[in-house]
C-alpha cells in the first residue's frame, strides 16, 4: 500500500488510541466529520480490531492540541488515511495487549481469547481486561505498520449497516454546532462586509459610531475590515446593518462583467499538456487534433459550466477567545493545522499559543467561509480581550463571500473509425484555481488566503495560485479518460484576472470535466451511429468500472428506450481515475416550462471494501442530490456593483420537488481496500442528466445549469 | 424592554426581549434551546421550523411576541421522558441525516405533518416540506422515512 501520510506525521500509537481504567477506547482522529460520517466508520474500524463492543468507543474531537495532525478533509481521502491508521493502530494495541495479558496470566498469546475487552486463557479461565492492563496508561510504542489486520472472513461489524454514531443527537436538537455554542459572557458579533470584493472601506460616519458606542456595541475597524459586537444577537443583526450605511465605500473597478465563459478562453493563463493525469510545465501544449485518415466520424464540442457555491444551509460561524496566554478559537474548518499556521503568521504569534478546536458545522464539501468565520472571530475577540466572540456570518455574508467553485469551459474534439474505436481524443480545460486553501507556502501565502486578512490596514500581498502539479489535482481532476483511448490530447489552462474568489468545493474540476467528457462520448457516438453504452464499454478495459456501467444500464433501460416525453442518460468515472467507481443513469422529463424534472435514477458504486453499508448509499444518494441541484439549477452571479445571487430565491438548489426515485447499487470488493466514495457519483450525475436531456428534448445542453433560459438559447443555436 | 410570556416544550417563559424581536432568537439566547437553527433569517430554508399550536412554523422573522398564549413546541420537546417521537425513531432508522444542520426543521416540519392524520398524500409531503432546504442531499432518506411512518399508520 502506498505511504499513508497520516501514519508518517504520526507514528506513535498514543496519538490516536488511549484505554482508560474505565472501559472506554478513546480514539483521535485528526479528520474532521463534515456529514460524512466518517467518525462513525472510524469508530466501526477501531471496535473490530480490538475486539471490543462498539459503545465502547469514544470519538475525541479533532484540536491542535495533541491529536494526530493529519492536515485536511478533503479529496475522498479521509478512509484512507484516518481510517487506515486508525485501523493499524487498533491492530497494535490489540497486539500489545494480548502480550501484556499473556504475560500477566503466564500462557502463551494463540491461548488467549478477547471478547470486549476482556482477555481469557482457554486453559486455565483465568482473565483479565484491557481496561486493567493499560487503563489511563500510554502505550509508548509505535504503530505496527505490520500488525495483523483481520481477514475479511474473520469481521463481525465492517460491513454491517450501522446508525451514525450522533444521530439521536441531531434528531433531539442535542447536536451542538459551532453556531449554537455559548459560554459565560459571550457575546455576538457580525462581519460588515464592503459591498463587493473590490471595494473598500472609505470613511465612517462618525456619529453613528459614536450613537452605537452609546448602545453598548463594539466596532471593530482595521483598514476595511469592519464588524460589531454586543451581547445581544439580533441588536448586532440590525446594528451591522446600520453600520454598513454609516459607512463610504470606493467601489472601483467594479466587478468584471464581461461574458465570463469569454473570460476564460480570451483571459491571460498558463497552459500546459496533462500525460497521464499530471501537468507538465515548460513544454509546449501539442497542435490541435487533426482527424485521422480513415475516420468514419469526428466531431468537436464545447461545454460549459458557471461558477457555483458551497451553499451550506448553516451560515460560516466562528468563536474565539483571547487570553494573555493566547487565542483559543472553536471552529468549523476542515483544516485547523493550516489555520493555526496561516494565522499564526498573519497576526505573527507563535503557533502554539493558537489553541483551535474543531466542533461541528453544516456540511461544506470543501473549503467555504469556515476558515474565514474563524478569522473574523479572532479580530474581533482580539479587540476584546478576555471576552468570548461568536461570530457568524448572515445568509447573505455566505452567499455573497464564500469562495466559489470557479467557473470552467471545456473543448473536445475526438474521431472514431469505421470498426467503432476512437482514435483521437483531445480535452482541454479552462478555469480558476480549485484550491485556495489556507496552507502556508512562501511568506505571506497562508495569510493571503485568509480572506478577511485582504481587507486589513496592512494586507499580505495576494500571490496568484501556482497550478495544481499533483496527479488528477484541481483543473485536470478527471481530464484523463479513463477509456482506452490511444494517446489523448489534454490542455490545462490556468486563467488568470478572473472576478471571483475561488476554491475547492467537492470533486474540485472533476465535475465538469466528467460532464463534459460523457457528454461528449455521447455526442461522438451519436455522430457515428454508435450506441453510447456499446461504445464506453468497447473502450473500457477495467472490470469493476464495466460492471458499474452495465449494472446502472440494464437498471434504467435501453437509453433509447424511454417512454414518450422521457429521456435517458447514463454517466460514468472513476474519481481521479484511482478512487471509488461511480456510473449514474437517469430518466427525466423536460416540461412545459423547459425545468428538468428528475423521474428515476440508478446509482451503481463501486469503493472497494464496504465499511458501512448504510454511510456508502448516503454518500451516493447525497452526492447525486448535491449534484443534480448543480447540474439543473445552480449559477453564481454578478454584475459590476457585487454578487447578485444573495440569498436561496436568487441562488435557488434542489427542494424535494424534483427528488427522483433512486435506487442504489453498491458493489461491495470485500479484499479491496476501501476508498473515498462522497465524491465519485458527482461528475457522472451531471453528465447522466445532460445526456437525458439531450435525448428528451433532441437539443444538446452545452452550458450548465440546465435552466430555461439556458436550454431554450441551447435550442435556438442548435 | 416588554416582558414576554411564552409556553414552550410544556413549560411556561418570562423573558424580556424588544417587540421585534424573533421568535427564534429568543428561544436560542434567552431559552437556551439552540435546536432550532438559523439558517438564513429570510424565512428561505426552513431550518427555524417550530410546531405552534401542533402546526409547523417559521421562526426567524416574525416576532416573539406574536407567539405569546401560543404552545411552542421545538425539536428538544419532542422526546417525552427521553423516549423519541415516531418521527425521530423513523428518520434514525433511515439515517435520514447528514450534516444534521437542516434535520431539526425537517424532523418539526414531518412531525407536524403527521400531526394532521397517519396517511398524508404525496401532495401533502410536498406542501410540508416546500421551504425545507437540505444541501447534503438527505431528502431521498427523508421521504423514506416519511414512507416508514406511514406505512406504521
Ligand atoms: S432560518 Fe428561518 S427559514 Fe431559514
Ligand atoms: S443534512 Fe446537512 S443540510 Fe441537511
Amino acid at each position: 500500500m502506498a505511504e499513508n501520510p497520516s501514519l508518517t506525521k504520526n507514528p506513535g500509537l498514543d496519538s490516536w488510541i488511549a484505554i482508560t481504567a474505565d472501559g472506554t477506547v478513546r480514539v483521535r482522529m485528526g479528520k474532521v466529520d463534515i456529514g460524512q460520517k466518517i467518525s462513525s466508520a472510524v469508530s466501526r474500524l477501531a471496535a473490530e480490531e480490538l475486539d471490543v463492543a462498539p459503545a465502547r468507543i469514544v470519538m475525541i474531537r479533532p484540536d491542535t492540541i495533541d491529536g494526530p495532525d493529519e492536515g485536511m478533509t478533503s479529496g475522498s481521502n479521509s478512509m484512507e488515511e484516518s481510517g487506515n491508521a486508525v485501523r493499524l493502530a487498533s491492530a497494535t494495541a490489540r497486539a500489545a495487549l494480548l502480550a501484556k495479558a499473556a504475560s500477566v496470566l503466564r500462557v502463551d498469546i494463540d491461548e488467549l481469547d478477547i471478547d470486549d475487552g476482556t482477555i481469557t486463557a482457554r486453559s486455565t479461565n483465568a482473565s483479565t481486561t484491557y481496561w486493567d492492563l493499560q487503563g489511563d496508561q500510554p502505550f509508548g510504542i509505535p504503530i505496527d505498520h505490520a500488525a495483523r489486520i483481520k481477514p475479511a472472513e474473520e469481521r463481525t461489524l465492517v460491513g454491517k449497516a450501522t446508525t451514525p454514531l450522533d444521530l439521536e443527537d441531531i434528531v433531539t436538537g442535542r447536536h451542538v454546532f459551532v453556531n449554537d455554542m455559548t459560554m459565560d459572557g459571550m457575546v455576538h458579533a457580525r462581519p460588515v462586509r464592503p459591498p463587493h470584493a473590490n471595494a473598500r472601506l472609505e470613511s465612517l460616519d462618525e456619529a453613528v459610531l459614536a450613537k452605537l458606542a452609546d448602545d453598548g456595541f463594539t466596532v471593530v475597524r482595521d483598514g476595511s475590515f469592519l464588524a460589531i459586537a454586543s451581547a445581544d444577537e439580533f441588536a448586532v443583526i440590525k446594528a451591522a446593518r446600520v453600520l454598513f450605511n454609516a459607512a463610504s465605500w470606493t467601489r472601483e473597478p467594479g466587478l468584471d462583467n464581461r461574458d465570463i465563459f469569454e473570460q476564460l478562453t480570451t483571459n491571460e493563463r498558463m497552459s500546459m499538456p496533462v500525460i497521464d493525469g499530471v501537468p507538465v510545465l515548460d513544454t509546449p501544449v501539442p497542435p490541435p487534433l487533426e482527424v485521422p485518415a480513415g475516420a468514419k466520424a469526428s466531431h468537436a464540442a464545447r461545454y460549459e459550466r458557471a461558477y457555483i457555491m458551497h451553499g451550506s444551509i448553516g451560515p460560516s460561524a466562528g468563536l474565539a477567545v483571547s487570553r494573555d496566554d493566547g487565542l483559543e478559537i472553536w471552529t468549523h474548518s476542515q483544516g485547523i493545522y493550516l489555520l493555526r499556521t496561516s494565522l499564526a503568521e498573519l497576526l505573527e504569534l507563535p503557533p502554539e499559543t493558537l489553541r483551535i478546536h474543531h466542533r461541528p458545522g453544516s456540511g461544506c464539501y470543501g473549503h467555504n467561509g469556515a476558515d474565514d468565520a474563524a478569522v473574523d472571530a479572532a479580530f474581533v475577540a482580539r479587540a476584546m480581550p478576555g471576552v468570548p466572540v461568536l461570530l457568524k456570518w448572515t445568509r447573505e455574508d455566505e452567499h455573497a463571500w464564500e469562495p466559489y467553485s470557479p467557473a470552467m469551459v471545456m473543448e473536445l474534439s475526438g474521431a472514431i473509425d469505421a470498426d467503432g474505436a476512437i482514435t483521437a481524443w483531445s480535452h482541454e480545460s479552462h478555469s480558476d484555481t480549485h484550491v485556495l486553501r489556507p496552507r502556508p507556502g512562501v511568506a505571506g501565502l497562508g495569510p493571503s488566503r485568509l480572506m478577511p486578512a485582504r481587507y486589513l490596514e496592512n494586507p499580505p500581498a495576494v500571490i496568484p495560485p501556482p497550478p495544481n502539479m499533483t496527479h488528477h489535482g484541481g483543473i485536470h481532476r478527471n481530464l484523463e479518460p479513463l477509456y482506452r483511448i490511444p494517446e489523448p490530447r489534454l490542455v490545462k489552462h490556468l486563467v488568470r484576472n478572473l472576478p471571483h474568489r475561488t476554491s475547492a468545493l467537492r470533486t474540485l474540476g472533476a465535475y465538469a470535466n466528467v460532464y463534459a467528457l460523457e457528454s461528449f462520448l455521447d455526442e461522438l457516438a451519436a455522430a457515428a451511429g454508435e450506441d453510447a453504452v456499446e461504445l464506453r464499454l468497447r473502450h473500457m478495459d477495467d472490470p469493476r468500472a464495466r460492471a458499474c456501467i452495465e449494472a446502472v444500464a440494464s437498471r434504467i433501460g435501453p437509453l433509447d428506450g424511454a417512454p414518450d416525453g422521457y429521456g435517458r442518460g447514463l454517466g460514468f468515472a472513476q474519481y481521479k481515475n484511482a478512487k471509488a467507481y461511480a456510473a449514474v443513469a437517469v430518466e427525466l422529463t423536460v416540461d412545459e416550462t423547459d425545468r428538468v424534472r428528475l423521474k428515476r435514477a440508478v446509482i451503481a458504486g463501486d469503493a472497494g471494501q464496504i465499511v458501512d453499508p448504510n454511510g456508502f448509499t448516503a454518500q451516493l444518494e447525497g452526492g447525486f442530490i448535491q449534484a443534480a441541484s448543480w447540474t439543473i439549477l445552480e449559477a453564481v452571479t454578478h454584475d459590476p456593483d457585487g454578487i447578485t445571487s444573495r440569498d436561496w430565491e436568487s441562488y435557488p438548489i434542489i427542494g424535494f420537488d424534483n427528488i427522483s426515485e433512486i435506487e442504489t447499487i453498491l458493489l461491495d470488493q470485500p479484499d479491496a481496500p476501501f476508498l473515498g466514495a462522497g465524491e465519485a457519483v458527482c461528475g457522472p450525475t451531471g453528465a447522466a442528466i445532460a445526456n437525458a436531456v439531450a435525448r428528451a428534448t433532441g437539443v444538446r445542453p452545452r452550458r450548465l445549469p440546465l435552466t430555461p433560459e439556458n436550454l431554450r438559447a441551447a435550442a435556438l443555436s442548435a | 424592554m416588554p416582558t414576554l410570556n411564552l409556553q414552550v416544550n410544556g413549560r411556561p417563559h418570562r423573558v424580556d426581549a424588544e417587540s421585534d424581536t424573533p421568535l427564534l432568537h429568543v428561544l436560542r439566547n434567552q431559552i437556551g434551546l439552540t435546536g432550532a437553527k438559523l439558517g438564513c433569517g429570510l424565512e428561505q430554508c426552513g431550518a427555524c421550523a417550530v410546531l405552534v399550536d401542533g402546526e409547523s412554523r417559521l421562526s426567524c422573522v416574525a416576532a416573539a411576541s406574536d407567539f405569546e398564549g401560543k404552545d411552542i413546541v421545538t425539536v428538544e420537546g419532542l422526546a417525552q421522558d427521553g423516549a423519541l417521537n415516531k418521527v425521530q425513531r423513523a428518520f434514525i432508522a433511515e439515517t435520514a441525516a447528514q450534516c444534521g444542520y437542516c434535520t431539526p426543521g425537517m424532523v418539526i416540519a414531518v412531525t407536524g405533518l403527521f400531526q394532521r392524520g397517519p396517511s398524508p398524500s404525496d401532495a401533502d409531503v410536498q406542501e410540508a416540506l416546500a421551504g425545507h432546504l437540505c444541501r447534503c442531499g438527505s431528502h431521498a432518506r427523508i421521504l423514506a422515512a416519511i414512507d416508514r411512518l406511514r406505512r406504521e399508520g
